[in-house]
């Protein structure tokens, strides 16, 4: 938290996109988190991320729910359209907005608390449903804005900030997500940019169920020993399985690599994502594979991170039901409410 | 690189731009801060402290601490003109509204027994006997004049410089017991020398104004005037009027108030005609555009040929059209363009194209020393000649310069007369007294106004041109009021507020890195210099402004922060979770003449930091 508003002034090299906008024309109000809190980091990496995929920000709707998390989309993109939605309902209201317009970029900002506990049957349906959104969870491990209770994705084990231990298993968001047919399904560390901005402009060109799960260290009530989301044990403990730089359809492709230890997969909109495996024997194109992976270097303590999992050619609900390409907004009512006439015509088909 | 070690005093001072250019290093942020609080007398005395004539030079510095100042480097491409802070006419501001400030004056310690005579009483002269006089020196000034002041009172035209402040601050330094021998020119070294001072101070300026030799010179010599003569005479009332049609040559600060002056005293068509290029002129830029504001023409590349006369009647001036022509070292030659020459017609012509150092009145065999140039030698930041006991500071010391230069020479030669007098070597010299306080009052609130503002430079406002023009003693400018003088002050970024890291507790969460406006900090892995630069979060552009860098943190990264574009906003340190960051308060004063300046007062093993000051 912080008094005075982010000074209007910025270095004066600052670049402009190609859409017009400097990086700076992307943040929203001045946060009002703790000090040091990692969700801003995130905010600070979906900033960059939207800045560098030259996103019109009119083009973006911004949707969450409630929670230290679901504070931060009011941090970013405050020229984007935004959804604060009730507790966990965040997938719910996302769909909706999906389906009446799919021309926006839907991106929806979860925690813990609001996609693990009271939400986490809207997560696992929206993961189900394959509704096209980026889907960021930023996991602490407690639930920050009520002083700091285990929440349900603290490991068995961990410590709070007084000593008691959590006896609980955890809820583990990515390998929900992997099970239930997300497409594009990855982890990251808030205290790592350069790997969860190329990860964000990922899942925000993904043409599916994307999903994020952003280990964000809670500075005030889980950042101390004994916790297993600090930011010391995350450095500790982090093994990443890959790196990947996102290379936008109209970029050329300058960096070389050793053969093999690259891997190009094209997007549905004519982009790239490169995958450097640092795991030689990490397939990330394979689901079963990428669970059990995952599976065994959690039973040793390690906290898998980078792209988990990837379907390059992954559909979406709108393809499963067969909507209409146009928004509703722009159909006008005649279409849209055709009168009696038609309904009746619907309903004798029905008979 | 290494970490910065900011406990040298010249790693922060380097980081308040303004105070670093100043000669005189006034703490140029904290009187700012203290004008925006309304404490007009408390701004002043930090001034008067430092650098003697605040409200001389609240109106004609020659500011090196406004080209410095951070604010007009964050204004570019934020602002439509960039422009640092009016910290010149703030100092003036604290000089016409403070209260009076005679009480505040230094008490004077008993006689000491120590004699010490100044040469002359501008502004290096008043400056030594400021210093020395509270201490129990008793100082005897000598000046050709009838009135203290020397060039402040005799060249700056009255429209930018009321007598009245000249009298205020000369006064307050007369009356610390100094004895001022008005009307008594010193033309003797040796007779002076014989009158057993403990020490001399030559503070006598640059009192000659170079020629123009040119044919028709010497014919036509009752029309033509030395710029700074001319000067004077008009300050003393001995010249009220000029012709109508007026050269002035030369493209200095003398030659804008010798075009002004004319302006004022009847010259109706008044021409600065100058060798060089408008660009290359040795005028400050504001003097240039007030001269031109007054409807004064300034015709560059032009060179003087001749002065044309009807029987040694002036009647006009030819002129060599030239262009400026850069060799490969960007070494400047001024070559004819070989276009036929100007004859531009004129009544009377001012020379102002330079001023010489004289010492006539110095006898060569007296054991004081000159070089080829003619002036002084003297020992590197002592002032002291080769004469063990005289000493030279202003003008008379390495030419013409400025008022803050004259003043910072007069606070280094008081530290030696001090030194020598007290038996302490005169080439060790003091370090700097410096303080470094933590800001913080509560979790987001400062003990500085934190908030950076958007306002753009102030103007000034000016007395009505016809009335301006019509008087010479009507000041132009006017000065801001209280309210201007605060937006103004509130633009001053705080640069003493030092942004201060603890590499000890940082946890390399990015909070200070998301939140920086000028995105001035990157955590990353070291570098050389050079190197180090090209991996930074913004482009560092400024390799004149240092880097900022811890030792290793925990990640086996460090913290670099590009101390160029800095706001010192202090949203890193509001942002920190376990207060790696603090703004700290970081005040330099230089140590002047008095026990503080003695060796029992600083340790021999900080030599090498005041060296680095």
């Amino acid at each position: 938290m912080t008094y005075i508003a982010k000074p209007k002034m910025h270095h004066p090299t600052l670049q402009t996109n190609k859409v017009g906008y400097t990086r700076r024309d992307y943040e929203g109000r001045i946060s009002t988190l703790c000090a040091g809190c990692g969700h801003d980091s995130i905010s600070a990496a979906v900033i960059q991320a939207c800045w560098e995929l030259d996103i019109e920000p009119h083009r973006v709707a911004k949707l969450s729910g409630i929670g230290c998390s679901s504070k931060t989309t009011d941090y970013f993109l405050g020229a984007s359209h935004g959804f604060n939605t009730v507790h966990g309902r965040m997938p719910s209201v996302l769909t909706g907005a999906n389906l009446a317009n799919r021309e926006l970029l839907y991106l929806g900002v979860s925690g813990d608390g609001d996609s693990a506990s009271i939400g986490l049957g809207q997560f696992a349906n929206a993961m189900r449903r394959g509704v096209r959104m980026a889907y960021i969870v930023e996991n602490n491990g407690v639930y920050g804005l009520t002083k700091g209770q285990f929440s349900a994705t603290a490991d068995r084990g961990a410590k709070n900030k007084k000593g008691a231990i959590n006896n609980d298993n955890p809820i583990d968001l990515v390998g929900i997500a992997l099970q239930l047919g997300a497409t594009y399904v990855a982890r990251s560390f808030s205290g790592d940019k350069a790997q969860l901005i190329p990860l964000i402009k990922g899942a925000m060109s993904h043409g599916g169920a994307a999903v994020i799960d952003v280990i964000s260290p809670c500075v005030t009530f889980n950042n101390h020993g004994g916790s297993t989301k600090s930011y010391d044990y995350i450095r500790q403990h982090n093994e990443a399985v890959s790196r990947i730089d996102f290379i936008s359809p109209s970029s050329e492709i300058t960096t070389e690599y050793a053969p093999g230890a690259v891997v190009d997969v094209p997007q549905h909109d004519g982009s790239i994502l490169r995958l450097r495996k640092l795991h030689a024997d990490y397939d990330p194109t394979d689901r079963d594979a990428a669970m059990s992976y995952m599976h065994a270097r959690a039973a040793r303590g390690e906290v898998v991170t980078g792209l988990l999992y990837l379907d390059p050619l992954a559909t979406d609900l709108h393809t499963s039901l067969n909507t209409c390409e146009q928004p509703l907004n722009t159909m006008g009512a005649q279409l849209l409410c055709p009168g009696s006439e038609a309904l009746n015509k619907i309903n004798d088909a029905l008979r | 690189m290494e970490p910065t070690n900011t406990a040298n005093p010249a790693y922060f001072h380097k980081v308040v731009d303004c105070q670093w250019a100043c000669p005189a290093h006034t703490p140029v942020p904290e009187y700012i801060r203290l004008i925006g609080q309304g404490r007009y007398s408390d701004a002043y005395m930090i001034n008067w402290v430092s650098n003697v004539f605040p409200g001389v030079l609240g109106r004609t510095c020659d500011r090196p601490c406004e080209p410095a100042c951070r604010r007009g480097r964050v204004e570019e491409n934020n602002a439509e003109k960039p422009e640092p802070v009016a910290i010149c006419r703030l100092k003036r501001v604290a000089a016409d509204m403070k209260d009076d400030v005679k009480a505040r004056m230094p008490s004077i310690s008993p006689n000491n027994g120590k004699r010490i005579v100044c040469v002359g009483a501008g502004p290096a002269s008043l400056t030594v006997a400021r210093d020395l006089a509270p201490l129990g020196y008793e100082v005897t000034v000598f000046d050709g004049e009838a009135k203290a002041g020397g060039f402040i009172r005799s060249q700056i035209p009255r429209f930018r410089l009321p007598e009245s402040v000249v009298d205020e601050e000369t006064g307050y330094i007369l009356d610390l017991g100094v004895k001022f021998k008005s009307g008594q020119r010193v033309d003797s070294m040796r007779a002076l020398l014989e009158q057993g001072y403990d020490a001399v101070f030559v503070g006598s300026g640059a009192p000659r104004g170079r020629d123009l030799d040119v044919p028709g010179r010497k014919e036509a010599a009752a029309n033509i005037h030395i710029g700074i003569d001319w000067l004077a005479s008009v300050s003393f009332g001995h010249i009220t009027s000029v012709k109508e049609r007026v050269i002035v040559l030369g493209g200095g600060n003398t030659a804008m108030d010798c075009c002004r002056s004319a302006r004022r005293m009847g010259g109706k068509e008044v021409k600065v005609i100058v060798r060089s290029g408008f660009e290359e002129m040795k005028a400050s830029p504001w003097e240039k555009e007030d001269a031109q504001h007054e409807g004064i023409p300034i015709l560059n590349f032009h060179v003087p040929k001749t002065f044309e006369h009807d029987n040694g009647k002036l009647t006009g001036m030819t002129f060599e059209i030239v262009r400026a022509v850069y060799d490969a070292k960007g070494k400047r030659t001024l070559v004819p363009t070989g276009e036929p020459d100007v004859l531009v017609p004129c009544d009377e012509v001012l020379v102002a194209v330079g001023q010489e150092n004289a010492f006539p009145w110095i006898e060569r065999d007296c054991g004081i020393e000159f070089d080829k140039w003619g002036l002084p030698v003297l020992g590197e930041g002592t002032f002291q000649s080769t004469l063990h006991n005289v000493f030279f500071g202003g003008d008379a010391a390495y030419g013409p310069k400025n008022i803050i230069t004259a003043v910072a020479h007069g606070h280094e030669a008081a530290v030696s007369i001090d030194r020598l007098l007290t038996g302490e070597d005169v080439s060790r010299r003091p370090v700097p007294m410096t303080n470094l306080m933590s800001q913080k009052m509560g979790i987001h609130e400062w003990i500085y106004r934190n908030a950076v503002s958007n306002d753009v430079r102030f103007k000034v406002p000016w007395t009505k041109a016809e009335t301006a023009l019509a008087n010479i003693k009507i000041e132009v400018e006017l000065g801001f009021d209280a309210a201007t003088a605060f937006k103004e002050a509130s633009r001053c970024l705080n640069c003493d507020v030092q942004t201060v890291f603890n590499r000890a507790t940082c946890i390399e969460c990015d909070a200070c890195v998301d939140i920086c406006p000028m995105d001035c900090i990157t955590f990353t892995g070291n570098g050389d210099e050079s190197e180090l630069r090209t991996r930074l979060k913004a482009p560092s552009t400024n390799p004149t402004q240092d880097l900022y860098v811890s030792d290793e943190l925990k990640t086996g990264r460090v913290m670099v922060k590009d101390e160029d574009m800095c706001l010192h906003c202090g949203l890193c340190a509001e942002r920190c979770p376990t207060g790696a960051w603090d703004m700290q308060k970081f005040l330099l004063n230089t140590t002047q003449a008095g026990a503080r300046c003695r060796d029992a007062h600083f340790p021999v093993a900080h030599d090498s930091a005041a060296e680095a000051v």
